[in-house]
């Protein structure tokens, strides 16, 4: 592995200081203030621009990455044994997500399988719960609000998530428990005798993942709601349109970029979320992610556990392209 | 079905502002009128009180007889015409005018027929599948009139549709709209801040000035015989002469000014010792050589001029800092004077009016 990153390094480096060796600095020099760039900003600036992007783009994303990309592909050795005979690429991480290991009674590996499945399933509709409950307030307050009021409303979303996640996953047992908040006023109502168990039934979990990324969600569509022309809505509306025909034929069509954007950050940080389902799962249901930090950490399979990390991410990029592309959302869009 | 428009003792209020004074009026169904006044006068709010975005604080607006209140845009048998047009740049331009067809539940079909034939009607029967970003200032204008006239109202609500058009376009589409509304007969409220667009399309005009209607008229009552002083400065060029009445009777009065005594029509009751302001149009005066001191003889020395072809405009030392302005026909002789010199204009005291005090229109 190392010598991975060693030969990546040094191609680099050779690249760099390829015309210096060839005495050509002076060539080198001149080329490099000739380019617009370097023009515009200066030696020392763009040196610095270059070098900044350069190194975050390559020490923080892309070799990490691929560091683990290999990973997935080894077998889990014993440290002795790293860099030996038997250190070769393997499938197996893949495969046994898949089919389990060899022998197993079953075919598929349905123990995690359901697990994948629900964890997508289960983020889409998190996804959903959000963009139901954003719309109509981003709507608010990009059209209708007028100026403090807006900022009033921005506060009261923003401040609440001062409070960490740890502690706002813990808040929402109390108030979700079968002796919780929620519980002792219904009990008090008399709606139930004994209390509910909103946590088994996984409501918990809903709950705080869908309230964990209304922020992820809510500004994406404030800003694309914002930039809609509001006569457009009243022209709408004069020319005999009901409400909900104004946001399905002019709001939306409009927003779809933002609801685009928002959804894929909601969803993909669903899908990836650790501490809530970790605090806030029933007993019985188990997020994908959790499966993924057994293998980390309990069993300490870190080729197999960055295996289903990378299956996890690319199915939800594929997902995500699909409904971009049923939605006709181009990828560009969604930068804006 | 009959589609009057009656304003009765409508005031509209935000807060302390009073958007709308008490106004009063009725238009006739199927007439070309408009409410012309400087913004901020209150001209747009009249017309949302009409379209339905929103109800008069007191009064009522009755369209065919049928009091308004509480029925919103939508429930109306108006369409409105916005400053920006508000066309949906992401549909295409049949679907733009088919969209008030589509909230109706009208078949695709025959919404692709009723488009194609206001399409046809706007000349624009070609561009149907285009989308409206595609299209040029003048085209989405009048896709913006097809799209409001598809839903087939008795009033057509129009709040200053050519004022993002360039000068020439917008002498085309004043043309082009007083046909459009011969063609389709409806009643058609046009708000401008653009008096010739309201003299030249209108049967009738109110002007309006700080939420109250001045003045209601054919063009040319309000040009040749303006009601009130912001009306008589607004409307057209005007030069104002101030003082106090000295004699008046039911036809003429005479006021003294730093010119001598000066008579006008007295069209508004003045009386003696009234305060007044006289305002004669430039093309009313005249060169003349009788004496300073008769009737209605000016005599000033000219501080500018301007060559204007078949005209030459000329300003005289005026009672203040403004000069007095008149319009010297430019037929050859060498009567017209140079800059310096004394000169004397008259002018024919049935072409002047005499108006109580009042405020006029910032120039």
């Amino acid at each position: 592995m190392s010598d991975f990153i060693v030969l990546f390094l040094a191609v680099l480096l050779a690249l760099l200081v390829k015309p210096l060796v060839e005495k050509r600095a002076e060539a080198f020099a001149a080329a490099v203030t000739g380019i617009t760039f370097v023009q515009r900003n200066g030696v020392m600036l763009s040196a610095y621009l270059i070098l900044a992007v350069l190194g975050w783009a390559v020490f923080m994303i892309i070799l990490p990455q691929l560091y683990m990309v290999d990973f997935s592909f080894r077998h889990n050795l014993p440290f002795d044994q790293v860099g030996g005979p038997n250190d070769t690429h393997t499938f197996d991480n893949y495969r046994y997500l898949l089919f389990g290991r060899e022998g197993d009674e079953e075919m598929f590996n349905w123990l995690h399988l359901k697990v994948f499945f629900k964890t997508i399933l289960a983020s889409a509709c998190v996804t959903l719960f959000d963009l139901a409950i954003c719309y109509p307030i981003a709507y608010y307050m990009a059209q209708v609000a007028r100026g403090g009021k807006a900022r009033l409303l921005v506060l009261c979303l923003i401040i609440p998530f001062w409070v960490n996640e740890i502690l706002r996953a813990f808040a929402f047992r109390i108030l979700f428990g079968t002796s919780g908040v929620i519980n002792s006023v219904l009990m008090g109502l008399g709606f139930t005798d004994q209390g509910v168990d909103f946590l088994r039934a996984d409501v918990g979990l809903y709950a705080g993942l869908t309230y964990a990324y209304i922020l992820l969600m809510i500004f994406p569509l404030y800003n694309a709601i914002e930039s809609l022309d509001h006569n457009q809505v009243e022209a709408a509306r004069d020319l005999g349109s009901p409400w909900w025909r104004i946001h399905f034929r002019v709001v939306m069509p409009h927003a779809k970029p933002g609801i685009a954007s928002g959804c894929t950050m909601v969803f993909m940080l669903s899908a990836g979320a650790l501490a809530a389902p970790q605090i806030l799962g029933g007993p019985s249901s188990l997020w994908f992610t959790q499966v993924i930090y057994q293998w980390f950490f309990t069993g300490l399979n870190w080729p197999q556990g960055s295996a289903y990390a990378f299956v996890l991410l690319a199915t939800c990029i594929v997902f995500v392209m699909t409904i971009m592309r049923v939605f006709n959302v181009r990828f560009g869009e969604i930068a804006k | 079905m009959s589609a009057d428009v009656e304003l009765d003792h409508v005031t509209i209020r935000f807060g302390d502002f009073t958007a709308v004074d008490d106004a009063n009026l009725r238009i006739e169904d199927g007439e070309f009128f408009s409410f012309l006044g400087p913004s901020g006068c209150g001209k747009t709010t009249i017309l949302r009180a009409v379209s339905g975005f929103m109800d008069p604080t007191e009064g009522e607006v009755r369209i065919g007889g049928r009091n308004m209140r509480g029925i919103g845009p939508n429930r109306r048998p108006t369409a409105l015409i916005f400053q920006n047009l508000a066309l949906f740049p992401l549909m295409t331009v049949a679907d733009n005018i088919a969209f008030g067809l589509e909230v109706r539940g009208v078949s695709k079909f025959e919404r692709r027929k009723r488009a194609d034939e206001l399409l046809a009607l706007i000349a624009l029967s070609d561009q149907a599948d285009k989308l409206v970003t595609a299209l040029s200032g003048g085209q989405r204008q009048r896709v913006a009139i097809a799209r409001a006239l598809a839903v087939e109202p008795d009033v057509l609500l129009l709040d200053e549709p050519l004022s993002a058009l360039d000068l020439k376009l917008r002498q085309h589409m004043r043309t082009e709209l007083r046909t459009i509304q011969q063609r389709v007969g409806i009643t058609f409220i046009y708000i401008t801040h653009d008096q010739g667009e309201a003299l030249t399309m209108s049967d009738r005009i109110a002007v309006m000035s700080q939420g109250i209607i001045q003045q209601v008229g054919n063009g040319s009552e309000i040009y040749n015989n303006p009601a009130t002083a912001f009306v008589a400065s607004f409307v057209g060029e005007n030069n104002p002469f101030h003082g106090h009445v000295s004699k008046a009777d039911d036809q003429h009065a005479v006021m003294d000014t730093k010119f001598g005594p000066l008579r006008g029509r007295n069209s508004q009751g003045l009386r003696a010792g009234d305060r007044a302001i006289l305002f004669v149009r430039p093309e009313s005066l005249s060169l003349t050589n009788g004496a300073a001191g008769d009737g209605n003889v000016i005599e000033s020395p000219v501080v500018n001029e301007e060559f204007e072809g078949h005209f030459v405009k000329i300003y005289l030392a005026g009672e203040g800092p403004k000069p007095i302005g008149l319009s010297v026909t430019n037929d050859g002789a060498d009567s017209i004077p140079n800059v310096g010199d004394t000169i004397r204009v008259a002018f024919d005291p049935e072409r002047a009016n005499m108006l109580p005090m009042g405020e006029l229109a910032d120039e």
